[in-house]
């Protein structure tokens, strides 16, 4: 080979380097991504079955319920239109309160119990995520406008 | 003191415009503005420490971030505790950089230099009017009775020292961007200021992966939840600079050695610096949290943004104006060190680039309405190790390629005797020690001892044949053993933890990997700002006592905000971590337990690359450059001979 066509191999060997390594990094980015659900869509039935999500929302005030001695917990997550039963077995981070934010990952079970694997815990009790505040906001404007 | 910024801002103009025009009264006015610069920064400085000192709440910033009851240290630290303060910091490290490179610019050409300090003094500028008119942290208020706290979170000495040593770093690469910037101004062509800017890069990289490890060691400790690394957006903001400089620094090598990939070497500092800027963007405006509270606040927001926009826009339209005339005419084989530092730098690109997705994905599909979506670890985790599991294996091959043209120096019997070793290792710690069962602990061991046999044969043979080695051929190994030290950890870690949460009740014991864990009893106990709840584990093996933890839950009265202090046993072949979660009734408390092996590895090979890194400044040839200065030092006399 001229030194012209091992650059050029080279080059190819790179480009081709860089194709595969964005093709496979884009395919880790399908599989691996999560949807942000609030109630009111899990409520409409917008969730595959089995497909797993975030769910947020505020901890309803009086649903936690603890199973005496062990870590179950169970709990109902509102955005003040409708609300999602959520169970839970760990855990949970210091910021998780009633009437607070939460955040967690998970699937729903066949009676649409939002079974979390993992409830979220956040650097500032200040911090709620975006799409939350919206869904909350709108949450609220829809229960305003139903009474 | 808002008096102190604006002259501060003014003296950084003077030395921007000393350095664009060609003037000599307006050169030797550059020094003094950076002294000016320097002091009334430091008097800024030092007038918000009194404040956090002597309780003074009329100042905002000190009302929400501290308190009386709050310990002094605490309250020094509270200076970068939350956001205008750690901006004061930005410009201070960034002052303190200037500085550094005013005190050796003796060893540069006068007009190069005075450029170099016009760039860093041009970016002062945009941050300090940024703080002056979004977050000015001397604004003042009513004195309100007592202040606000700083974030318990905070309340910690690692924590208190990652914000100085973590900006320091990412700071630093300012310097490189200004040698960047006044290359492409003067259109050197030649490859001098490779050699310059080396120093300064590989400090600034040290300090990076100092600061980077001393947060991961925090959150460790701190957010009881035992994790290390959470591919969070503020993290990430952190990384993307780590891995960028890691490139520089690399292509660099090249460049100061053969004058090659001299256009991608400035490329690469300009990305490495508007990384870091993009990082201050995303973690101080706020743009993370929310697009919404992007809007809410858009001054802040907006001011980086065009800021940000018009540095990076500007020295990329620099680069196309400058770059045809670097063209690099020494050519190199297939298989020479250049082509190994090029896939180094791909792979390393690549690798930050796919950072860079998925930390900017959620931001992107928000804005265009394609739904809110989460990124995380299953992402981040198999799209990272793909660029750089190739990158470490080319690494063992690379070191001992020779400059120039192939074949390596390495012959092909030595080099499958080393992968052999490497993979004898491998499986004896693997299997020997932990018998995994996880393909991946095999491939992350045996990657480790790969780079670790392959980066000693060279000194090992040196020292063997008597020879001397250079302080940068030590620090290389150095850097690489950390490296090593770092995948070796990472790979136990990630594939051998074992994790459990339990219901414990005073007398009751779970085991995890072999150790169990008994619940004695817990008591309330009550600390200078909080009150809390101690608990009492003992830890045994084997029916023999290891380890006595006392984690806490502390609920600080400030705040009334929550916290877990998990108890630790720590070694280097693996840590014990027990975290209280909450009293579940009947005296039964739910505990996370934890088993991490090697976990120590991770930050000690983070130092240790640091370390590394900082042996390479010792050697001869930044020495032989600095040989003028030094002697010149102690004889001010000598003054006048500098070139």
């Amino acid at each position: 080979m001229t030194p012209r066509q091992r650059r050029m191999s080279l080059v190819a060997a790179i480009v081709l380097g860089v194709a595969v390594a964005g093709a496979l990094a884009l395919r880790a980015f399908q599989d691996n991504v999560m949807f942000y659900f609030d109630p009111t869509r899990v409520a409409n039935g917008e969730v595959k079955p089995g497909q797993k999500f975030r769910l947020g929302g505020m901890v309803v005030v009086g649903s936690v319920q603890r199973t005496p001695g062990t870590l179950e917990v169970n709990f109902r997550v509102t955005d003040f239109n409708h609300e999602t039963p959520v169970r839970y077995t760990g855990v949970l981070p210091n910021l998780f309160k009633e009437n607070a934010g939460m955040v967690a990952d998970g699937r729903l079970d066949a009676h649409g119990v939002f079974v979390a694997d993992e409830v979220l815990a956040k650097h500032d009790e200040k911090y709620m995520p975006p799409a939350m505040k919206k869904s909350l906001e709108a949450g609220k404007a829809a229960a305003a406008a139903g009474s | 003191m808002v008096l102190a910024l604006m002259m501060a801002l003014v003296q950084a103009v003077a030395g921007l415009a000393g350095a664009t025009w060609r003037r000599g009264e307006l050169l030797a006015l550059v020094p003094r503005a950076v002294a000016g610069h320097a002091i009334f920064l430091a008097i800024a400085a030092a007038t918000l420490v009194h404040a956090f000192l002597s309780n003074d709440f009329s100042v905002v910033y000190v009302a929400n971030n501290s308190n009386s009851a709050l310990p002094a240290f605490y309250r020094v630290a509270a200076l970068w505790g939350a956001h205008e303060g750690s901006l004061l910091l930005w410009i201070l490290v960034l002052c303190g950089w200037t500085v550094a490179v005013a005190l050796r610019a003796h060893r540069l050409p006068p007009l190069f230099a005075a450029r170099v300090l016009g760039v860093l003094g041009t970016i002062s500028v945009g941050f300090l009017l940024f703080t002056l008119l979004t977050s000015n942290p001397f604004l003042r208020q009513p004195a309100p009775l007592d202040g606000a706290d700083l974030n318990p979170l905070l309340q910690d000495v690692a924590m208190a020292m990652h914000p100085p040593i973590l900006y320091t770093g990412y700071v630093g690469f300012s310097v490189a961007f200004a040698f960047a910037c006044a290359t492409m101004l003067e259109g050197r062509t030649d490859q001098q200021w490779a050699r310059w800017m080396r120093p300064w890069t590989i400090l600034s990289w040290a300090f990076l992966s100092c600061g980077i490890a001393l947060g991961s060691w925090w959150a460790y400790y701190e957010l009881g939840w035992g994790g290390y690394w959470f591919w969070d957006a503020v993290e990430n903001s952190s990384f993307m600079p780590w891995l960028m400089g890691t490139a520089l620094v690399h292509s660099l090598a090249a460049t100061d050695k053969r004058g090659l990939f001299k256009s991608w070497t400035l490329l690469l500092a300009i990305a490495a610096f508007s990384l870091s800027l993009l990082g201050t963007f995303l973690v101080r405006s706020g743009v993370l949290v929310s697009v919404h509270s992007f809007a809410a606040d858009p001054q802040r927001g907006v001011f980086i943004l065009t800021f940000l926009s018009l540095m990076i826009g500007g020295a990329l339209a620099l680069y196309v104006w400058r770059s045809p005339s670097l063209a690099s005419n020494a050519g190199f084989e297939f298989l020479s060190r250049e082509s190994y530092l090029l896939f180094n730098n791909i792979l390393l690109v690549v690798a930050c680039a796919v950072v860079l997705g998925g930390t900017l994905a959620p931001l992107i599909s928000e804005m265009l309405g394609l739904g809110e979506l989460s990124v995380g670890k299953p992402y981040f985790g198999p799209s990272f190790m793909t660029p750089m599991v190739p990158a470490m294996a080319l690494l063992g091959l690379g070191i001992h390629a020779p400059w120039r043209r192939g074949p390596s120096r390495l012959s092909r019997a030595a080099a499958w005797r080393a992968l052999a070793l490497a993979l004898l290792f491998a499986v004896a710690i693997a299997y020997g020690c932990y018998q995994s069962a996880h393909v991946m602990t095999y491939v992350g061991v045996t990657l480790a001892a790969w780079i670790v046999v392959s980066s000693l044969i060279e000194p090992v043979t040196r020292l063997r044949q008597r020879q001397r080695l250079t302080a940068a051929s030590w620090g290389m190994t150095v850097a690489h053993l950390g490296l090593a030290c770092f995948v070796l950890g990472v790979s136990l870690v990630e594939m051998e933890t074992v994790e459990r949460d339990v219901a414990l009740s005073p007398g009751q014991s779970a085991t995890i990997a072999g150790y169990e864990f008994r619940y004695v009893n817990g008591v309330p106990i009550q600390g200078p700002n909080y009150d809390g709840f101690q608990g009492d584990v003992a830890v045994s093996r084997s029916g023999r006592l290891i380890a006595q933890l006392k984690p806490e839950k502390r609920d600080y009265w400030v705040r009334s905000q929550v916290m877990t202090e998990a108890g630790i046993s720590s070694g280097l072949h693996r840590d014990l971590f027990v975290a209280l979660g909450e009293d579940v009734g009947n005296g039964a408390w739910s505990v996370r337990l934890q088993y991490r092996p090697l976990i120590r590895l991770i930050w000690l090979g983070a130092l240790i690359m640091a370390l590394g890194g900082v042996t390479t400044l010792f050697d001869r040839r930044y020495r032989e450059a600095a040989a003028p200065a030094a002697s010149r030092a102690p004889s001010p006399v000598a003054e006048g001979s500098a070139p």
